[in-house]
């Protein structure tokens, strides 16, 4: 729902379409939009229109546009009489509890305005025990919730209940969940509620998207062979947004995703605008731009940091502090995507590449949501390459296109979890459980077998060596009906619901340090708005005396951390977290023990999240853009005269075809190609090739992929025996490496590995991992790893690694990106041996050392720290 | 690591780890060899881990004791030894017995015939469970050396011992490597566990500092085909 000055814009479409439409809104309501001086928006007369004909509907409006009035509407208008039976009536599904949070809150207004009886409440992960209880004997009348918490009242014996008066669900955000198993979560979800109240219809809010189609046919029942859609409500486009790309005066990096070189000219822009958001695509670049923004903050301007690790507490109080106009800029990560309406936002700043046109267009949508007017955006590329992809994006903005990702087909994991779901709820009949899944759309195309193995999994296993049948979670009956064995496994479901697997997190704990600090070199937030975005106030540490003694535990919590980064850090290591430089003490349990610090370098989290690849369509746009000399005059200068470097002292990759470099540098042989396909589809291109590679003899020893190119490094002479013609480059490249090598490399690969972990944890194979549950011990944990090796070797057909696998495939390896590269390049690549490093190469080569190592070089890494050891041994 | 490969690209070269004078032979595959002895020693097979899982609802596989049986197996094959001593927690608990499959009781027995095989009691296993053939005892001395399943911290120099499942994480500048591993200051010997389902404790972490009190240990990393000497130095914590 929009704050009043979001809706009280009059749009001129709104009035001719009043007319008959306008017909079905009580007189109440119309009096009620007239007393704010509203006229009621053609979208939301026509969705409620659809609602009185039972339709579902899929509405596709920008934000800003009154949208969430609009999916309500229908439910209030129904719920303004009083019903034959009290209870639920409309149940809302958000992606971010936040979200419902504040929808709740802003949908009180008109309910107490008219007067109406309705009774709203939320249900998220902080709602009290006694709340759920109460919730579920005595529902309100509209429920706002997240599809977890849907799958756990799905799971409950009361559900029936519960859901038999439902007429309406509205799923907010529909184009962001559907990505995601979350949203096979969710299609799932609704299989149920429809045979639960079949007369219930389905709204579904997105921003807009490449193929409404699929959202169309994910909000109604699927029969095989038969694709239903719901209706389409769309609402003309608001003003163009104004986009920006930062011209800086500064160099230009080669490489880098900080934006270092730019950040007075950001803080410029900051200071000239009302509220700013300043979007990262990591965490680690949010705490590094916040950071460097605050040593140069001379005004004391109040700019606060947001993002996924830090205490939930702390994000809530920036957030309260942005609705209410306290803060001049928030430094945020895709947490701040979706359509919550934080306050007077004004200008956003995109600091790095856009990585897709959808997206960055929904991050500048989060600027000023009045629909007539344009939100102001500026870009800030961080590396050169980077400018390529701003401009690309700015075009693809203008030209009104979209690239969000194609539909996904549900998840056997995920299905998994649910069937077992479904046992808890009452006894079920796999033909019935069957039937209703397929009317999901994710899973319209689900064989019966994959059905029944994942029945079988949930049961016992789903192993071949049938051991386990006194062990089963669950069991069929005589009468032919699936239960669940006890209580625990339905007590173990709820502990374990949900898809999202974090990585293993440790918390952030402050206590004080074995070593105080030297006083404060660096600026840092006044006091006076410490409390507000900073974990605490940052003190000055002189005067305070030498702590030396042992660790204590019993500080503060700040946040959370990726177990995986601090595994590469030290005691006595610094690193930003929160916008503090920590130092670890050391990790106990699962905790990392920090203290305040000072130091010059802090070490910035390399934790993962929120790392896309640039999307297939703005790779397109950028190789046109490279290979365009006459585009060059829109780009800044610096960029220019280094593509003009390249064309002279190389080429450029021509649009269509595929630039591969060689050149010898030290003792090695370097290969560097620009597919531009993203960081996804060049790692797997990376780990193949150099599998080939190896068995061609040319001994390679490491690659390095980023967003825009490869770089393999090898000791043989790669380039020599291309130029010979000993090796051609299309065998190099053939299709068939995605074969047989791309099935060896897929068993030991440690993606595939992290894959597989998260499957067993949706698909219930492995618990969560829960604080306080550790205790016992870390070594007492199964690993993963350790399953997936033994499961691998003694049944390679097992449902989760065939779910492993598909995952890895579509998501983690981008295969069907890199299969459709290597096809469109087949014929056309250009071999350009070369004497040294290109200019073009000079990003990619910047990279290495940065990735981590798998495979053959693992070994490499124990060698060397072996001859180390030597050295030491024998005095050098 | 398949075994094939395991066989054919074994290092010829020594690698080995000397205590108390004893040089011993140490296979990258996780085990011991007393060659003048012929004895093969592994440490925490942990067999039927997967099924005492299974037993609370968590259904893992049910494949690891073939798998760790396999293993062990291809050791046998390859350095064929007279005696074959377990260090202790060969069992994954004391209803391990109930539980092992048919099939896999009867490898064990075929691996046992015609060899004198010791199981050495484990916090986990006091003792095998019934109809599983071997001798039993605490702690075995062999010429200097002692064999026990948990490390004593001030014992006397020759002692290798299981239990802590020592692992250790190596890292350079282009990345990090987490492997088992022995971890020994030419004193005594902590030796890595051999079970499919076994993971690994950091070495840094502070379980193993009252062993080492004196010298700071080298990890004996297992690498695909060969054991790598790394200094205490070069392994990171967790």
């Amino acid at each position: 729902m929009n704050k009043p000055k979001a809706t009280s814009r009059k749009t001129t479409s709104g009035k001719a379409a009043a007319g008959n439409a306008a017909a079905n809104l009580p007189p109440r309501f119309v009096e009620w939009f007239a007393s704010r001086g509203w006229q009621p928006r053609r979208h939301q007369l026509e969705l409620l229109e659809k609602a009185r004909g039972g339709e579902s509907a899929l509405l596709i409006a920008p934000t800003g546009a009154g949208k969430t009035l609009a999916g309500f509407l229908p439910s209030l208008v129904d719920l303004q009489t009083p019903r034959n039976r009290s209870g639920l009536h409309t149940l809302y599904i958000s992606p971010l509890k936040a979200l419902a949070v504040d929808v709740a809150r802003n949908l009180e207004t008109p309910v107490a305005d008219m007067h109406l009886p309705v009774r709203i409440e939320t249900r998220t992960g902080d709602t009290s025990a006694s709340k759920r209880m109460r919730q579920r004997r005595h529902p309100p009348d509209i429920l706002l919730t997240t599809p977890e918490q849907l799958a756990l009242l799905l799971a409950t014996a009361d559900a029936d209940y519960l859901f038999s008066t439902l007429r309406r669900v509205v799923l907010d955000e529909l184009h962001s969940i559907v990505t995601s198993k979350r949203g096979d979560l969710l299609a799932l979800g609704l299989a149920r509620l429809r045979r639960i109240a079949p007369a219930m219809t389905t709204v579904g809010l997105s921003a807009t998207v490449r193929d409404p189609d699929e959202l169309r046919r994910y909000l109604v029942a699927q029969t095989p062979g038969n694709p239903a859609l719901s209706a389409l409500v769309t609402t003309p486009a608001g003003a163009a947004a104004d986009i920006r790309m930062l011209d800086t005066r500064e160099h230009l990096p080669w490489s880098g995703h900080g934006g270092a070189h730019a950040m007075a000219e950001i803080y410029a822009a900051i200071k000239s605008a009302r509220m700013s958001l300043v979007f990262v695509n990591t965490r680690a670049q949010a705490e590094a731009v916040f950071q460097q923004l605050w040593t140069i903050n001379e005004d004391n301007l109040s700019i606060a940091l947001h993002h996924g690790s830090l205490d939930a507490g702390q994000r809530r109080r920036v957030e309260e502090a942005m609705v209410q106009g306290r803060l001049k800029a928030v430094v945020c990560t895709s947490t701040l995507d979706l359509g919550i309406d934080w306050g007077d936002v004004d200008l956003v700043i995109n600091v790095g590449a856009p990585k897709g046109a959808s997206r960055i267009a929904q991050r500048i949508g989060r600027a000023n949501h009045r629909l007539d007017e344009p939100s102001r955006a500026l870009l800030v590329p961080s590396n050169r390459f980077e400018v390529l992809e701003c401009r690309a994006a700015i075009d693809a903005a203008k030209a009104g296109e979209q690239d969000t990702p194609p539909r996904r087909t549900g998840s056997l994991d995920v299905l998994c979890q649910h069937i077992l779901g479904m046992a808890c709820a009452a006894p079920f009949d796999a033909d019935d459980l069957y039937g209703e899944v397929i009317s999901a759309e994710p899973y319209s195309d689900l064989p019966r077998k994959d059905f029944d193995d994942a029945v079988d999994f949930v049961a016992t296993g789903g192993y071949a060596l049938k051991t386990y049948d006194r062990f089963a979670k669950i069991k069929r009956a005589k009468d032919g009906l699936w239960r669940v064995a006890n209580q625990k496994v339905a007590q173990s479901y709820r502990m374990n619901v949900g898809t999202i697997v974090e990585s293993d997190m440790l918390k952030v704990r402050l206590v004080r340090g074995r070593k105080q600090a030297a006083p404060a070199q660096v600026r840092q937030p006044s006091p006076v708005f410490g409390n507000l975005w900073y974990p605490a106030k940052l003190q000055g540490s002189s005067g305070k005396p030498t702590y030396t003694g042992p660790l204590t535990r019993g500080g503060r919590v700040l946040g959370q951390i990726e177990e995986y980064f601090l595994e590469t850090l030290s005691p006595g290591d610094t690193f930003l977290f929160g916008g503090e430089i920590l130092s670890l003490q050391g990790i106990v349990e699962n905790e990392a023990l920090v203290a305040r610090a000072n130091s010059d370098a802090p070490k910035v989290p390399s934790y993962a999240g929120g790392k896309f690849p640039l999307s297939t369509w703005l790779a397109q746009r950028v190789r046109q853009l490279l290979s365009s000399p006459q585009a060059w005059s829109t780009l800044p200068g610096q960029v220019a005269e280094w593509l003009e470097l390249q064309r002279h002292f190389s080429m450029l990759p021509p649009a269509g075809d595929l630039l591969l470099e060689t050149f010898p540098r030290g003792n090695r042989f370097f290969l560097v190609a620009y597919p531009f396909e993203g960081r996804l589809a060049h790692q797997t291109l990376g780990m193949l090739l150099t599998r080939r590679m190896e068995r061609l003899g040319l001994k390679p020893m490491g690659f390095v992929a980023n967003d825009y190119a490869i770089a393999v490094w090898s000791l043989g002479d790669v380039g020599g025996r291309l130029a010979s013609g000993k090796l051609s480059a299309d065998a190099l490249f053939g299709e068939d490496m995605l074969g047989d090598d791309l099935e060896e490399w897929l068993q030991e690969s440690a993606l595939m590995k992290r894959t597989f972990r998260n499957c067993a944890v949706v698909a219930g194979l492995i618990e969560r991992r829960y604080p306080g549950k550790e205790k016992s011990g870390r070594q007492v944990t199964i690993s993963t790893d350790l399953v997936y090796d033994v499961l691998r070797r003694h049944q390679p057909d097992h449902i989760l690694l065939r779910g492993a696998r598909d995952d890895a495939l579509t998501g983690l390896l981008d295969l069907s990106r890199l299969a459709d590269m290597l096809a469109r390049v087949k014929g056309r690549i250009i071999h350009k041996p070369l004497h040294r490093i290109s200019p073009l190469a000079v990003p990619i080569m910047l990279e290495i050392g940065r990735e981590p190592v798998y495979g053959e070089a693992q070994e490499h890494v124990l060698a060397e720290a072996a001859e180390d050891l030597v050295r030491e041994a024998l005095g050098e | 690591m398949s075994m094939a490969a395991g066989v054919q690209e074994r290092d010829s070269g020594e690698s080995g780890i000397t205590l108390a004078g004893v040089r011993l032979h140490v296979d990258p595959a996780g085990a011991f060899v007393h060659l003048a002895e012929r004895m093969l020693i592994v440490a925490d097979l942990h067999f039927e881990k997967g099924s005492a899982f299974a037993a609370r609802r968590q259904l893992l596989p049910p494949y690891d004791t073939a798998a760790t049986l396999a293993r062990l197996a291809a050791l046998i094959v390859r350095h064929a030894p007279k005696v074959i001593v377990a260090l202790g927690d060969s069992f994954h608990d004391m209803r391990a017995g109930e539980r092992i499959r048919d099939a896999d009781r009867a490898t064990l027995a075929t691996l046992q015939a015609g060899r004198e095989w010791v199981w050495i009691a484990g916090n986990h296993d006091p003792a095998p469970p019934a109809g599983i053939g071997g001798e039993t005892c605490d702690s075995l001395a062999v010429g200097p050396l002692t064999l026990r399943h948990e490390p004593l911290p001030g014992a006397a120099p020759g002692e290798i011992a299981g239990h802590l499942h020592p692992a250790a994480r190596v890292f350079s500048p282009s990345g990090s490597v987490r492997r088992r591993c022995f971890v020994s200051d030419g004193s005594r010997c902590v030796m890595p566990a051999f079970g499919a389902y076994t993971g690994g404790l950091n070495i840094r972490d502070v379980a193993f500092a009252p062993l080492f009190p004196k010298r700071r240990p080298t990890a004996h990393v297992l690498g695909m085909r060969r054991v790598y000497s790394i200094g205490h130095h070069a392994c990171a914590p967790d």
